[in-house]
């Protein structure tokens, strides 16, 4: 209410507004003057950027890889230092899911549906050896699907059993890094094309 | 007077809704039917497999040491007492009697489980009825027990540190100390635990008097654990079928008579303590002796029947294991505690407010693959 | 309790009663299935008896015949015994319910139809818990056949 935003700036950033700039900002930013600012960038790159650092992931925990998952949210490992503190318990919220733990024929029609609730952009990072191909539950079970990948395109596996906080960290950035190499006029839904592969809800 | 009149005779219609199986307060893929009549509970229905992966089948065709890294998958927070659970099975059939210090060290192991199973369950009840700092403080003191495992036997979660006869490696050099240490760290943080979030008005109105169980009921039902004792329900496998060490060490059962959700949450805070004086009796004077004791590398059990119950964190487990006498067993059974305590849901929440489900569910402490197996 | 007062008591409740202590650690009592909830109400309410916590029910699969293991304790009195049921038709295997004198035997019961296809009557609730309503078969049972999955031993 009457406040000038600029010389509210100001007050807190006596530097001026160039220093508001994050060091890992694709382009570059020249003050333009009278409050405004030149950005030379890609469009592609600032959206990458926008997108790779704000992950907001859906829980898929449904076994013991969910814990490890609690834990590298909790203060050890704090994985909101990397932006994906915003975890949303409903797919039509979320950027990311991530599948920790075993994926069963009942619950494979579950899977697929909250996949084709999220919306574009998506990406699915399938965590621990269950997810991966089945892991343990790979021989003998008649209940287990060999893989989240016959029913989900996956973008990162993290193996191990459950993997550790740090490898799930490691996959998180990995993902962030193919984001940020993305390019909108060729990017496709990943669903496109998609091959579930032999074996599929085998039973 | 005309207003309540009206209202008695609108006629409301009841509908179903469905409770997971992604649903971030059922701890898990657990599905839950209900039948709602407004807010008001009519029925709930559970419906189960989302996460069955057929243990037991798979023991059937697993030999008797593959077995043991199955059941770290059950119930995950109790890893180390499940692998006990079937390694003193094999141990009864092929009539092996394990050295003392084995027994030890597997009690102090089983108890450190045990809180930092406890310890996730104080974490997560806080999150369930909206309070958001109690995840964070659980899961910086469980960090500490994570540690001890990693050093102890590779692995933070799944641990598969028992095997048949024995354990895998001996304890670290450093064990006694981290355990030590973390010991006196956390008797200063469970008090502050208790400030936090067992005397807050709200969770005691969420809490007292929500869900309540008679102990007639726990004991047909088949509730054990802290919902059984909750209720008054003396069920403690530890007491009443000592194994390992237990039969050498005192502690208390935490018993409390209310069999509402606050007397199964003071239940297993008064374990918490209960586990710490246990690994303090045993802690410094660990005997010498083998880790294992040998087997042949094919086990075959005897042709027979063998019956082996522990007190995991959440219940009684027991397993059940037929044998022919050839290297797989011919029938494995879990008797898990989570499937039993399932079973009274529906009984204690009929005529309740879905917000009670909640804290009831919470009071629980539900793993769900436990559950399904 | 001794197990031979147990099998005194118990030997009173029914005809043909077969018992055992071979090759487990429990008495084991082997009840005809059509005497299965007559004798199981009587090892409830039996005053010397009072098995009133039903810890275990195990479906099994004996190769011809299927069954129900039932582990019992008494709380109050502290003895355990095992009591088997068995019948030979695998087509339509049919046992009497005991939920109404366990309560927990409900589950159990609904996770053995499941596995095992052994149907109780009387079971107020009785379907397919853990597979999906349309699964073909029960795959606990010995002669379950899935060639996509099981390597052969």
């Amino acid at each position: 209410m009457g406040v000038d935003k600029r010389s509210f700036l100001k007050q807190i950033e006596p530097e001026g507004l160039n220093q508001v700039v994050p060091d890992d900002f694709p382009g570059k930013v020249i003050p333009g003057g009278n409050g405004g600012n030149i950005v030379v960038s890609t469009l592609d790159n600032v959206i990458n950027w926008g997108r790779s650092n704000s992950l907001w992931p859906l829980y898929f925990g449904t076994s013991c890889c969910a814990i490890e998952m609690m834990q590298t949210g909790a203060p050890r490992h704090d994985f909101s230092r990397f932006g994906f503190e915003v975890a949303r318990p409903s797919a039509r919220q979320a950027d990311l899911i991530i599948i920790a733990g075993t994926i069963v024929n009942k619950m494979a029609p579950v899977l697929r549906r909250l996949y084709d609730q999220m919306a574009e952009p998506k990406y699915v990072i399938a965590m621990g050896a269950c997810a991966i191909s089945g892991g343990p539950f790979f021989y003998n079970s008649y209940s287990v699907v060999k893989g989240a990948d016959h029913i989900i395109p996956v973008d990162v596996y993290i193996p191990g059993c459950p993997p550790r906080p740090e490898a799930l960290l490691e996959g998180m950035i990995m993902l962030q890094e193919k984001i940020k190499t993305e390019n909108m006029s060729k990017k496709v839904n990943p669903i496109d094309g998609f091959d579930e592969g032999e074996g599929k809800f085998v039973k | 007077m005309v207003e309540k009149e009206i209202i008695n005779k609108m006629k409301t219609e009841e509908y179903f809704v469905n409770m997971g199986p992604q649903h971030p307060a059922a701890h898990g893929v657990l599905r839950l039917l209900l039948t709602i009549d407004g807010e008001i509970i009519k029925n709930v229905d559970p419906d189960l497999g989302y996460i069955h992966r057929s243990i037991e089948k798979m023991c059937e065709r697993d030999s008797y040491q593959q077995i043991v890294h199955l059941t770290d998958r059950m119930d995950y927070l109790s890893s180390h007492i499940n692998n006990e659970a079937v390694c003193l099975a094999v141990e009864k059939g092929l009539d092996i009697e394990v050295s003392d210090r084995v027994k030890v060290i597997r009690t102090i192991v089983s108890e450190l489980t045990r809180l930092a199973s406890h310890q996730l369950w104080w974490g997560v009840i806080g999150m369930d009825l909206g309070a958001l700092t109690t995840y964070f403080y659980a899961f910086r003191d469980r960090e500490m027990i994570n540690d001890i495992f990693e050093e102890t036997c590779g692995a933070r979660l799944t641990m598969n540190y028992n095997v048949p006869g024995g354990l895998m490696f001996d304890i670290h050099p450093n064990f006694v100390n981290r355990v030590k240490e973390f010991l006196a760290h956390f008797k200063t943080k469970l008090p502050e635990y208790d400030r936090l979030l067992t005397g807050n008005v709200i969770f005691q109105k969420r809490t007292k008097g929500v869900g309540i169980l008679t102990k007639e009921d726990a004991i047909s039902y088949g509730a054990t654990g802290p919902v059984g004792r909750g209720s008054g329900f003396a069920c403690d496998v530890r007491k009443t079928h000592p194994y390992s060490a237990y039969d050498r060490v005192e502690f208390k059962e935490a018993l409390f008579t209310e069999g509402d959700s606050l007397a199964r949450y003071k239940v297993r805070i008064m374990e918490m303590w209960e586990s710490m004086s246990i690994i303090e009796q045993l802690i410094d004077n660990i005997p010498e002796g083998d880790i294992k004791t040998p087997t042949k590398a094919v086990i075959k059990l005897p042709k027979g029947e063998y019956y082996q119950r522990v007190e995991a964190a959440r219940g009684e487990l027991g397993v059940y294991i037929n044998s022919t006498g050839t290297k797989n067993p011919y029938r494995v059974k879990f008797r898990s505690a989570g499937f039993s305590n399932l079973s009274v849901l529906n009984h204690i929440t009929k005529g309740a407010k879905i917000a009670d489900l909640v804290a009831t569910m919470a009071s629980f402490d539900f793993v769900i693959p436990d559950i399904d197996r | 309790m001794k197990n031979e007062d147990l099998q005194n008591i118990i030997n009173g409740f029914g005809e043909n009663l077969e018992f055992t202590t071979e090759e487990s650690e429990f008495l084991n009592v082997i009840v005809p299935k059509e005497q299965l909830h007559e004798v199981c109400n009587q090892l409830k309410t039996n005053s010397n008896l009072k098995f009133d916590y039903l810890y275990c029910l195990t479906g099994m699969d004996w190769g011809t015949d299927l069954g129900v293991i039932y582990h019992l304790e008494s709380t109050e009195l502290k003895h355990l015994i095992v009591v088997k049921v068995k019948t030979d038709d695998r087509e339509n295997p049919t046992l009497d319910s005991v939920c109404d004198i366990w309560r927990t035997a409900e589950f159990h019961e609904m996770e053995v139809f499941d596995f095992f296809g052994i149907k109780f009557n009387n079971h107020p609730n009785l379907k397919r818990l853990f597979l999906t309503p349309d699964w073909d078969g029960f795959p606990l049972r010995k002669d379950y056949v899935d060639e996509a999955n099981m390597i052969v031993k």
